[in-house]
């Protein structure tokens, strides 16, 4: 029976476990969770995740939450090759480091503003313009940081192969883009280690994993904005 | 080895804990965050990020403690029982799972107490919107039910944070509380209380605040975090 990965494809941790596993050739059942739908919220996902997030992975009676410990049980179960996340020990340092400090920043920020500019709006809210302002220059803060220290003068983050650093950090830095932010604009530095990233995924497999957040303006705009109401109070509460 | 540690913070006594109870020998390098000592030119060199704990091991400087615990696993493996981070593919899969978790949300939550009731008035001179505080209380949440692994290490400390200014997680918790003795007897009791001290001197941690102008440079970083 093949391993189960419960994802929506909207989520940059979703969209990270997806990638992996694609290029991998990681033989899975994709289930899918619609989040704009409150399917995460359903009692047979309930059982799967008690925390009632994706991704999450099902492996005969296994369950497992957090794209970082997914994709590290993946690589391990199925023996994926050293670059992804290398046996020595400053490279893996290296990778363990960046996943680490992501939480709380690029992965924070990003989301942040895909809310505000995006879905907060939708849900019939105004976002003040300092609100705004504040997570822009925090999302700038952590590109800074991803472009002076996480990659250096390096190719990718823990040297000259892509690692699964490098995928949670792409994916986290498209979700802003997907809301109509060019964070690559203005710095070519990034803009040319997401091409080596693109390449080295496959360009195939990056896009149609990052479709539908690239299509994210057209459907949140075709969206009815009543079913964002049930989430309102939670998502006020973290981002305003 | 250096270790750039100040034990008011938790990540930090997570690696000072690991390294001193698996007898792993290092320097103790303080950054006194209180003090500002973090804003010095000297160790922005060191670290950019101007956070600690920061680990050197020889030309090697490395961040964020759940890296550097991995780390000092990976080099010390012949002497790290494997309970720590566990070999087993579903046992390490678990503790991974709370590493991650844990850092938008206990990490996160106690933090946030403890810098509300002990930081916030210090540093901009009103008492923090209780309310806040309220939240971020009912908010943590107990550790998985495994052997001592560093999930433990990482999560207690954490949950040790808003004791600082007496406010007590383990009351009424029974269970957490048998888990944080468990803990507690596992790293060694002494250990574990003298790494705490300075967090749960009170008035140790207000005197170095008081008149303090290096603090103010923490102001902005405060009002962000809280508006």
């Amino acid at each position: 029976m093949a391993v189960e990965l419960f994802l929506d494809l909207n989520s940059q941790p979703c969209r990270s476990v997806y990638i992996f596993a694609k290029k991998n050739n990681i033989p899975f059942e994709f289930k899918k969770v619609s989040l704009m739908d409150g399917e995460h919220f359903g009692d047979e996902f309930g059982k799967i995740n008690l925390i009632r997030k994706v991704p999450a992975l099902r492996d005969r009676d296994f369950c497992l939450a957090e794209s970082v410990a997914i994709m590290l049980y993946l690589a391990d179960k199925f023996k994926t090759p050293d670059p992804w996340y290398p046996a020595d020990i400053r490279q893996r340092a290296r990778v363990n480091e960046y996943l680490s400090w992501q939480h709380a920043a690029i992965r924070l920020h990003g989301s942040k503003m895909f809310w505000l500019r995006l879905m907060i709006p939708k849900m019939g809210v105004d976002v003040p313009k300092d609100k705004m302002d504040a997570a822009l220059e925090d999302l700038n803060a952590s590109l800074k940081l991803i472009e002076d220290k996480f990659l250096g003068d390096r190719a990718f983050i823990a040297g000259d192969r892509m690692s699964l650093a490098d995928l949670v950090a792409i994916v986290e830095i498209m979700q802003p883009v997907g809301s109509g932010l060019d964070v690559f604009e203005g710095r070519p530095k990034l803009g040319a280690w997401r091409d080596r990233v693109r390449a080295a995924v496959g360009e195939e497999l990056f896009d149609e994993a990052h479709r539908t957040i690239m299509e994210s303006q057209e459907w949140v705009k075709a969206m009815d904005g009543s079913t964002l109401q049930a989430f309102k109070p939670r998502i006020l509460r973290m981002f305003m | 080895m250096e270790l750039y540690l100040d034990l008011v913070s938790p990540p930090c006594r997570s690696v000072y804990l690991f390294a001193k109870a698996l007898g792993i020998p290092f320097e103790f390098k303080l950054v006194e965050l209180l003090a500002g000592q973090q804003y010095t030119e000297e160790f922005g060199k060191l670290n950019i990020v101007r956070k600690i704990p920061v680990m050197k091991d020889g030309s090697f400087v490395l961040t964020e403690s759940t890296a550097i615990l991995m780390y000092l696993v990976q080099k010390c493996s012949a002497s790290v029982a494997d309970h720590w981070f566990p070999a087993d593919l579903q046992q390490r899969a678990r503790v991974n799972e709370y590493l991650s978790w844990q850092h938008l949300n206990l990490r996160a939550h106690c933090s946030k107490v403890f810098l509300l009731k002990t930081l916030y008035p210090f540093v901009m001179g009103s008492e923090a919107p209780k309310e806040k505080m309220d939240v971020a209380l009912e908010e943590m949440k107990e550790s998985l039910n495994l052997k001592i692994s560093l999930a433990d290490l990482v999560a207690l400390v954490e949950i040790m944070q808003p004791l600082g200014n007496g406010v007590d997680g383990f009351e009424g918790r029974p269970k957490l509380m048998a888990w944080r003795d468990r803990v507690k007897k596992e790293l060694g009791e002494k250990l574990f209380d003298q790494t705490h001290e300075r967090l749960l001197d009170a008035k140790g941690l207000q005197q170095k605040m008081q008149n303090n102008s290096q603090l103010q440079k923490i102001k902005p970083m405060l009002q962000k975090f809280f508006h």
